[in-house]
């Protein structure tokens, strides 16, 4: 089974006048099909208003389907009954640090999901510890949070959530907020509990260069998903995202203008370890011919 | 900078009074106020002086923390001495006029004037020695029994941990939305009361939806790290009483008696 399986989902946000009628409709979500496996980093992007934060707070049960059905971890957010399951093995962390931690010591932020859960004392410790260390913050355990830079802040809410030992994490534009240091430690530490712990990580964003490391990035536009497939993939497809209003990394566009004016490189260039290896072969086979 | 005010008074060091539950402060609080107010001589004042100055002594803060607590009162206090010192009736020490200092006034306003400033050091200890979130912690315990009448003990313990919280971060947006208007023009610090108060609107209208905004994205926070109320919730932190809080107890149950004894039966 799946961690995550979305089929034909359909969410509207239903605007309302002052009486309480109707006054209009938008489909956020429109029709869209998601599969998730375990352990598998993804990625959602699209420009502001595509539906992805809205899907993103589907996985974690926070909005139910208008239409369609989502299932995570085997059980249908739909029902009531499945609400507290799904968001212990669907964590979520959000964009703006300041709005989501809740404990005044870190330790103590961390320790809000196990509380919640109704984990043993010990053991909550324990899952403390080890959350901190994984996003590297355990030096920081009595600190207050108010002091920490924004990058330290969004590992806390990671590691807060990590400390409910969840299956999936979901995080909605992590790094909208922060400044690039702050957003290369953010998308490290999601790295690392991809690949060291396991944990199934969506990552949603509108910054490129985030999604290079991703198994398989989807691009939503207005609430369907346009393109999918892996990072090398989506990025060939340079004049679809410059429709969609999305850039591709620098790297990617250069060889894709390269490209354009004649130079034979491959399509995807994601790094740029990567466009230099290929110059380099363009001017070997080149010295050749001469 | 705005973000380094520290919250409440708390004096960060390490003694006997800090390391007590947070109930035992609270409940011994209440109970030493309680004292003041049943000591009705002179012995009485001072068993109650010595005991405050133990405890003072064994917290390890410095006394002019204390004094701190003070000034905010040092209004109420003179008035308190004043009203007592000329509207006593009794014999006449001085006569002015028509207004008299008695013998009795200046008794009861020397009296008075002690019990307020035990009573605020008293109280300030507490506050110096806790943190905010231990005391709503041990409020939360102690207060736990008024479950049963369907009061939400939890949900208001957990709001003001909140509110503490946040404290600091909307002091910070204050500020920031402040320059942002003074940038814009506004004037926040010339024209009368009236004026003054007006000029805030610029300030208060953004504070508040933001402060709204906030409130809505932290309640979506908890609610995905499966908040849902205090039911079946364990504690990271639990409140346990130790032998230190135990021999606490037995102290203040002593100075309890101690001073019904001094101050009610043995000098009528």
């Amino acid at each position: 089974m799946n961690i995550i399986e979305a089929k034909k989902l359909v969410y509207e946000y239903i605007r309302r006048d002052e009486e309480g009628n109707i006054e209009g409709v938008s489909r956020a979500v429109d029709g869209v099909d998601l599969s998730v496996n375990q352990g598998e980093f993804i990625a959602i992007l699209g420009h502001n208003g595509s539906g992805k934060s809205t899907l993103a707070k589907h996985i974690n049960a926070l909005l139910t389907p208008t239409e369609g059905t989502i299932f995570v971890d085997g059980k249908d957010t739909s029902d009531e009954a499945n609400i507290w399951d799904v968001r212990q093995s669907a964590g979520m962390v959000f964009q703006n640090p300041d709005n989501q931690i809740i404990g005044q010591v870190v330790e103590e932020d961390v320790g809000f999901g196990p509380e919640n859960m109704g984990v043993p004392t010990k053991e909550i410790w324990e899952r403390v510890e080890e959350s901190l260390k994984a996003v590297g913050m355990y030096a920081y355990r009595k600190h207050s949070p108010n002091k920490l830079s924004g990058g330290q802040k969004q590992r806390v809410s990671i590691a807060g959530v990590l400390a409910m030992h969840p299956k999936c994490i979901i995080l909605d534009e992590p790094t909208a907020m922060l400044d690039p240091n702050g957003r290369k430690e953010v998308i490290r530490a999601a790295r690392a509990l991809n690949q060291v712990e396991g944990v199934t990580v969506i990552l949603i964003t509108h910054y490129m260069e985030e999604v290079i490391y991703a198994d398989r990035v989807f691009v939503m536009d207005e609430g369907k998903v346009v393109l999918q497939g892996t990072p090398r993939e989506v990025f060939s497809r340079v004049e679809k995202l410059k429709g969609l209003r999305l850039d591709v990394p620098q790297v990617t566009l250069l060889a894709y203008e390269l490209q354009k004016a004649g130079v034979n490189l491959p399509d995807g260039i994601l790094t740029p370890e990567e466009l230099a290896e290929e110059l380099k072969k363009v001017r070997q086979s080149e010295d050749g011919r001469q | 900078m705005l973000r380094d005010i520290t919250l409440g008074q708390y004096y960060q060091t390490d003694s006997v009074i800090h390391r007590l539950d947070p109930r035992v402060k609270l409940v011994a609080t209440l109970a030493y106020i309680i004292s003041l107010f049943v000591a009705g001589n002179v012995p009485g004042y001072i068993l109650a002086g010595l005991f405050l100055a133990w405890v003072i002594h064994m917290s390890k803060v410095p006394f002019r923390f204390m004094v701190k607590g003070m000034k905010a009162i040092v209004f109420l206090l003179c008035l308190t001495v004043v009203f007592n010192l000329f509207l006593t009736p009794g014999t006449p020490v001085v006569s002015i006029w028509k207004i008299s200092i008695t013998e009795e006034g200046i008794a009861i306003a020397v009296m008075m004037a002690v019990r307020l400033c035990f009573l605020i050091i008293g109280a300030s200890i507490m506050t110096l020695t806790t943190t905010p979130n231990n005391l709503t912690d041990g409020l939360e315990k102690l207060l736990n029994p008024l479950k049963k009448v369907r009061v939400p003990v939890h949900e208001v313990s957990m709001m003001m941990s909140i509110a503490l919280r946040f404290i600091p971060i909307l002091m910070e947006e204050t500020d920031k939305i402040m320059k942002a208007q003074i940038a814009r023009g506004a004037d926040f610090e010339s024209g009368n009361l009236i004026q003054r108060a007006k000029n805030m609107v610029p300030l208060l209208v953004p504070l508040f939806i933001a402060a709204f905004r906030r409130a809505n994205d932290l309640a979506m926070a908890m609610e995905a790290r499966c908040y849902r109320g205090g039911d079946g919730r364990t504690k990271m932190k639990p409140l346990i009483y130790k032998k230190r809080d135990r021999i606490a107890y037995l102290v203040l149950i002593v100075y309890m008696i101690l001073m019904i004894v001094v101050g009610r039966i043995l000098m009528v």
